[in-house]
């Protein structure tokens, strides 16, 4: 067990956020249409404008919808005049928010503005999922991200981690918790008994352990310091925030652990000095797309029983590719700052088979100046 | 599509391999633009008005670019605009549908507050010139449709030259 990196962190809050509705197939609004809500919501909420944003940062990619640039064209539902400090990754937007909050420590900006969108449906998302692969020896064959997460479970029942009840269970709880989020877009009440009825779609993942696929944009302001307690009344405060990746060769990896989930956590300070004791925090939002991933990332992240996991419903009731995961980081933010919870872990992914990690620790309280991360 | 060409097996490096990849998308052209292609499909240009900064785009994209907001009123701008830079394109390229020498321009169509390009024609290209007043010319009614192709190219409507002061800030 490696401590706790000793850094000095400036308090980094999130302060507002909104997103929009989560749909299978957004066919009348481009993606600046779909942006502008969410961009002029996650600003009127706090009483902002964009000329109060020190910097812009956003989260896409261009094979969802087959633009080039798509993102540049994107900046016109925020407004660049004057011209602004503003960065894109070609990733999902909790990665634009650690670029954000990076250049916050930094000092010379007290806000930005972070935002992301993601429409799945002008494509196959299959066939450009498996684009992400190593171009000669794995993409030419398209294995779909179904298939290799179906290979992850399959691994996880042979190791004897989890059942496809487990998984059953998992999905069970997500879409039953998703019918109290107006922006979920599969929300049911149905048992686990009752979805182990499903047809595998590739065994051993049935119809419901796989997410839905998901049109959807989302928005986050970020505030350092006193900047963020004129904002909002209870910020969420980062306390600290990590990502590590794994090797890209799936052959090479145990998909039973996520060692970069583990490691982002301990980066995050998530397991303060306590080292291998329980996070009891009161919400963990974890971007685990498919049923048997959430036994993954729970067990990484060492959660005690008694975490509320993906109250929102998660990635099981809305998978926006690119949004997913700075969703989590707004859903656990939201908990702390209406007062439900005073400390959150948000979780997000990208990758086949949980290649790549964030995690993203909130408090009510904020980050001891000049403490540990 | 793993049926890639076979290559022979030689006795040295591979050098080449081939991996075909297509990805075919659906595009959603959006409220603003749908407005504008099917005006298009009615032989007319409908711009859409910033409601902060009173300036008409088109095509239409939903919001102004400059102060981020939606776009709410609709314009019908005229058929009639000005030419505010051009080039004349010399050089063959491939899938080039229109016979060199020809003259792409950015157009100020009247009443729009941002320039698009079009093609000029039913000119010699050495007499295209800054300012010059230029009118659209469709195709047949019963051949327009959802798409910038139902504008054929635009053509001088004889009207003398504007001047420069009323295209400068487009340039």
């Amino acid at each position: 067990m490696s401590p706790a990196p000793t850094r000095t962190v400036r308090p980094v809050a999130v302060v507002s956020f909104a997103q929009s509705k989560s749909v299978r197939r957004e066919d009348h609004r481009n993606e600046v249409e779909m942006l502008m809500p969410v961009v002029t919501e996650v600003f009127s909420s706090i009483g902002v404008t964009k000329n109060d944003m020190g910097f812009v940062c956003s989260g896409s990619t261009d094979y969802l919808v087959g633009a080039p640039f798509s993102f540049v064209s994107a900046l016109d539902a925020v407004g660049v005049w004057p011209p602004m400090r503003e960065s894109h990754v070609e990733m999902d937007g909790a990665w634009a928010l650690y670029e954000a909050w990076t250049l916050l420590q930094e000092g010379e900006i007290d806000t930005a503005l972070v935002y992301c969108f993601g429409r799945s449906s002008p494509s196959d998302l299959q066939r450009i999922l498996a684009l992400q692969l190593d171009p000669y020896y794995m993409a030419p064959m398209w294995p779909d991200p179904v298939a290799l997460a179906a290979l992850q479970a399959q691994a996880l029942i042979d190791a004897g981690k989890a059942t496809e009840r487990d998984f059953a269970a998992v999905a069970a709880r997500s879409r039953r918790d998703a019918l109290g989020n107006p922006n979920a877009q599969v929300a049911k009440d149905q048992g686990p008994d009752e979805l182990l009825g499903d047809d595998y779609v590739v065994a051993p993942l049935r119809r419901h352990a796989l997410p839905p696929v998901t049109d959807g944009a989302a928005a986050i302001v970020l505030a350092a310091g006193a900047r963020a307690e004129a904002l909002r009344e209870r910020p969420a405060w980062i306390t600290g925030i990590d990502h590590r990746i794994e090797t890209h060769a799936l052959g090479a990896r145990d998909l039973t652990t996520s060692s970069s989930t583990r490691a982002a956590a301990e980066g995050a300070g998530l397991f303060g000095t306590s080292g291998g004791a329980s996070v009891a925090v009161d919400v963990a939002e974890l971007h685990t797309p498919f049923a048997s991933q959430e036994i993954i990332v729970r067990d990484a992240l060492r959660l005690a029983d008694s975490v509320a996991v993906n109250p929102s419903g998660g990635a099981l009731a809305a998978n926006a590719l690119m949004v997913a995961g700075l969703v989590r980081i707004g859903e656990a933010a939201a908990r702390i700052m209406d007062g439900s919870a005073s400390r959150a872990v948000a979780h997000a992914t990208s990758g086949p088979c949980l290649q790549q990690n964030l995690v993203c620790a909130l408090a009510a309280e904020p980050p001891a100046a000049g403490g540990g991360a | 599509m793993t049926d890639g060409p076979a290559t022979p097996a030689t006795d040295g490096p591979v050098t080449k391999l081939a991996t075909p990849i297509r990805i075919e998308y659906e595009y959603t052209a959006g409220l603003a633009q749908s407005r504008f292609l099917k005006g298009i499909a009615e032989g007319k240009f409908l711009g859409q008005r910033c409601p902060a900064c009173g300036k008409v785009y088109v095509p239409p994209r939903g919001s102004c670019p400059t102060d981020g907001v939606a776009t709410t009123d609709e314009v019908q701008l005229g058929n009639t605009g000005t030419v505010t830079t051009y080039c004349v394109v010399n050089v063959p390229f491939q899938g080039q549908s229109i016979e060199i020498p020809y003259i792409c321009a950015q157009i100020l169509l009247d009443g729009a507050n941002i320039a698009f390009m079009g093609l000029i024609q039913e000119i010699p290209t050495d007499q295209i010139r800054m300012g010059m007043r230029v009118e659209a010319v469709w195709v047949d009614k019963d051949q327009l449709g959802l798409s910038m192709a139902s504008v054929k190219y635009f053509r001088p409507n004889g009207e003398p030259d504007a001047p420069y002061e009323s295209f400068q800030e487009y340039l």
